[in-house]
């Protein structure tokens, strides 16, 4: 366990995190290995694990009948995969890819929410950093949706 | 009718389009060389005798002598005036160190701009120029230098790609990181697959938009300036695309640790003489025109925020 | 030359009418005041009776109207709708005409007129020569045309005697004394005969000075004349508070009064027009029906037009607030970052002809008396 607080700690997702409040997210976290084309999520599927990844790429993709799954954002090495976990019905609403083998830490979504619930200054210090992570996102996908590069715009 | 001033700073040069090439999407890379060092088919144009003498008030100093036809520096723009259509202001985009012709890629957007398209090889246009501030390329030299890529913005662009690869051991770690919108619009993608190849430059391409045959990256290009490694206490940033993206890519720059003074956008403006006289690209007090394209953040920075300025 | 110890002398109006007839057997298009359609504009001229002789002006924001004086002074007026530049920088110009011949293409150009002497130049208005002298030939590349005219320029200049309602030169620094870039200057002084007070700014003033029978000054005329231009700067129509105006107002520009002067300006473009230092242009191509001819001209254009500004299809600035904000902001704090001085040279011009009477004195007082303490941002986190 003590190996794996370690990597949390100096995870760029969870920096500045005092070492107590990342001894209680190790006891919900695991390493884990996906092979290239394994899905890290499925959509509709239980919000049940989530994942910072530590190496590989990731994509982003929904599918629809009669046509290649198509992706709409790729994420790589300290970025967190899985966001559905924050927040009820705690489905995944796409699914996620493995482009090449991705090394991650998977974090248990019930057990982490459970622990936060215990500890109010725990679940202060994740919010803060998933809220971060979430803003840059809606930032980006907002930028994404302008559609700047087309013909006549600026 | 007389003769033409030599120094009038309103008269194109004529030159003839030697290579036209398709890029998609309305866009087309074109050739050119002078219509003068163009034998056959064309007879030269008539003879000019000296301009008459008269007297240069003293306070003004007389201009440097017209830049050489074929040499600009990465980050300049020429003025191409399509027969009786009218002129606009297109970046030169070819490699400066081959002084044998000019490339101009150029997007349909408008009456000037789509006849220019509509050229073929062998067509006569006319050109003034080269006018506007350089990218930062002999600051950079001894720097890491990122190169930020959007859409159309990677013609400007390129001339300065092609100088620090040419100069490659002048430049510390050089990052190259292109957006587009969709795979089937990645621009010069045989260069950009070439640049990727070597192993001294890190080039990451992203699209806005995927299709199935495409196993890059998704999303927008600003993400990428964190997945690529450079150091922010020295290096230098160029950066160009639309307006919108340059603003989220200085952000995330921005973000990356990099300050203003190193970070360095083109920007356009509406161009009508594009020699400071006309008035017309004003940006707060900087004359697109010569004043810039290429400016640094710290030097608009706070304007980049005002709309409608 | 030393206007403050330069030699001083007399004329009557005949030798002034020499000056004139002299300069006009030399070549020279004599431009000068004269009454035409209620107001005094500039236009071609040979002999003092075309000056608006007995007549004055009442200047007010959006007003302007003449009015007969009890003497019958050559000179006292202020200035009209017109300045200098729409002779040493034409409203239009045709650049080059280009004529293709199936594969052959070749440029000609016209000669210009380029002689003109200006009588009746106000101090402001040497001031705006000098200005628009740094924008057309002080940068890279310089206006080819407007050089040789400016070069062929023969300037006699007057003092001011009577100022304008709505004149602020002494404000912006520019005024009412002449006291440089003219080639011959004078001060019309009171009383019966018209006399003037003249002297020489530059060699060719006084090369046409010496051809004139005139009278060295008296230490009276002298100070008469003094006492005339001094009494101008004493009745100013406006002031300006000039300190600071660079930063205030380039640090300002999302003032509510910005909205506020956009509710009454209607974009008419006429303060550019009238303006002797605005000198926004556009560039037009045309071909004729056969498409073998194009030519280039070069037109007047205004920072006020919805096109001015045009990219990708719309305009930068599309509401009248920007492009109001764009004008006075360009005249009286961003031309200090890219010619050294203001751009205003405080005629009043633009106060008089607005015809909403708008008040740049007023507008930049406004913003001056409260100006923003937080700059909205533009980077919103929503």
């Amino acid at each position: 366990m003590a190996g794996l607080e370690k990597i949390l700690l100096q995870h760029p997702f969870f920096r500045g995190l005092e070492t107590r409040l990342g001894a209680l997210v190790a006891g919900c976290c695991r390493n884990v290995l996906f092979e290239a084309g394994g899905y890290l999520l499925r959509e509709g599927a239980a919000a049940q694990e989530f994942y910072l990844v530590r190496q590989g790429s990731v994509a982003l993709e929904v599918s629809a009948p009669g046509r290649p799954a198509i992706v709409f954002l790729t994420l790589g090495k300290d970025e967190i995969v899985g966001a559905s976990w924050l927040a009820p019905p705690y489905r995944w609403t796409c699914d996620a890819r493995a482009v090449n083998p991705v090394h991650a830490l998977g974090i248990d979504a019930q057990c982490l929410r459970n622990k936060c619930e215990a500890d109010h200054d725990l679940g202060y210090e994740l919010l803060k950093r998933c809220q971060s992570m979430l803003i840059r996102r809606l930032h980006a996908t907002r930028l994404q949706l302008l559609d700047v590069y087309g013909g006549a715009s600026p | 009718m007389s003769a033409v001033l030599r120094d009038d700073p309103f008269v194109p040069q004529l030159y003839r389009v030697t290579r036209r090439t398709p890029e998609g999407a309305d866009t087309v890379t074109l050739e050119l060389v002078p219509v003068s060092l163009d034998p056959p088919a064309v007879s030269a144009p008539p003879a000019v005798p000296a301009p008459e003498a008269f007297l240069v008030p003293s306070e003004f100093s007389t201009p440097a002598t017209a830049p050489a036809v074929l040499s600009f520096q990465p980050g300049q723009f020429n003025m191409l005036y399509a027969f009786g259509v009218g002129e606009i202001a297109v970046s030169l985009s070819g490699d400066p160190a081959d002084r044998t012709r000019i490339v101009h890629t150029v997007r349909a957007v408008g009456a000037v701009s789509s006849a220019i398209v509509a050229m073929d090889a062998r067509a006569i246009m006319g050109i003034r120029g080269p006018y506007g501030t350089p990218w930062p390329v002999d600051e950079a030299r001894g720097r890491d230098v990122v190169f930020v890529a959007g859409g159309l913005g990677l013609a400007p662009l390129r001339p300065a790609i092609y100088h620090v690869l040419t100069h490659r051991d002048l430049y510390g770690k050089v990052a190259i990181l292109v957006g587009m919108r969709n795979p089937a619009e990645i621009l010069y993608r045989p260069l950009l697959e070439q640049w990727r190849a070597r192993l001294d430059v890190a080039l990451e391409v992203t699209v806005d938009r995927s299709d199935p045959t495409w196993h890059g990256h998704v999303g927008v290009v600003p993400s990428l300036v964190s997945r690529v490694d450079f150091d922010a206490a020295n290096a230098i940033a160029m950066v160009c695309g639309p307006e919108i993206m340059m603003r989220f890519t200085v952000n995330a720059l921005s973000d990356a640790g990099m300050p203003p003074e190193r970070v360095y956008l083109s920007m356009e403006r509406n161009m009508k003489c594009a020699i400071g006289l006309c008035g017309h690209c004003q940006f707060g007090p900087s004359f697109v025109c010569k004043d810039g394209p290429v400016m640094s953040v710290r030097r608009i920075g706070s304007l980049l925020a005002v709309r409608e300025v | 030359m030393n206007p403050g110890s330069d030699p001083k002398w007399i004329v009557g109006t005949e030798q002034l009418q020499a000056a004139l007839d002299l300069l006009a057997s030399r070549g020279y298009q004599v431009l000068g005041p004269t009454v035409r359609d209620g107001a005094i504009v500039y236009d071609s001229i040979s002999s003092l009776e075309e000056l608006p002789r007995g007549w004055t002006d009442r200047q007010e924001a959006g007003t302007y109207r003449l009015e007969k004086r009890r003497d019958g002074a050559y000179f006292g007026y202020a200035v009209g709708p017109q300045s200098w530049k729409r002779f040493l920088h034409p409203p239009l110009e045709r650049l080059w005409q280009m004529r293709r011949d199936g594969d052959n293409l070749s440029i000609e150009q016209s000669p210009i007129a380029t002689k003109f002497a200006f009588l009746g130049v106000r101090a402001c208005e040497l001031h705006a020569l000098s200005i628009q002298d740094k924008v057309y030939l002080g940068g890279p590349y310089r206006d080819t045309s407007y050089q040789r005219r400016r070069e062929d320029n023969f300037i006699v200049a007057v003092n001011c005697g009577e100022p304008g309602g709505t004149c602020f030169c002494v404000s912006m620094g520019t005024g009412p004394r002449a006291d440089r870039g003219f080639d011959l200057a004078l001060t019309e002084l009171s009383g019966e005969p018209h006399q003037f007070l003249l002297q020489a700014g530059s060699a060719a003033g006084s090369e046409v000075l010496s051809q004139l029978s005139c009278r060295p000054a008296t230490a009276a005329e002298i100070e008469a004349a003094d006492a005339i231009v001094a009494n101008t700067a004493d009745r100013m129509g406006r002031t300006l508070d000039t300190n600071g105006i660079r930063e205030l107002l380039q640090s300002n520009l999302e003032h509510p009064r910005w909205d506020e002067v956009a509710q009454r300006c209607l974009s008419c473009t006429n303060c550019t027009m009238v303006c002797p230092t605005c000198f926004c242009t556009t560039v037009e191509d045309h071909t004729d029906l056969s498409n073998q001819v194009a030519i280039r001209e070069r037109k007047w254009d205004s920072c006020f037009t919805l096109d001015f500004s045009y990219l990708h299809g719309g305009s930068v600035r599309k509401q009248t607030r920007s492009r109001y904000r764009q004008w006075l902001t360009h005249k009286l704090a961003n031309w200090i970052d890219q010619f050294g001085t203001s751009g205003c040279v405080g005629c009043g011009r633009c106060i008089t002809w607005c015809p909403v009477g708008i008040d740049i004195t007023a507008e930049v007082a406004a913003i001056r008396a409260t100006p923003a303490t937080s700059q909205e941002s533009g980077h919103g986190g929503a």
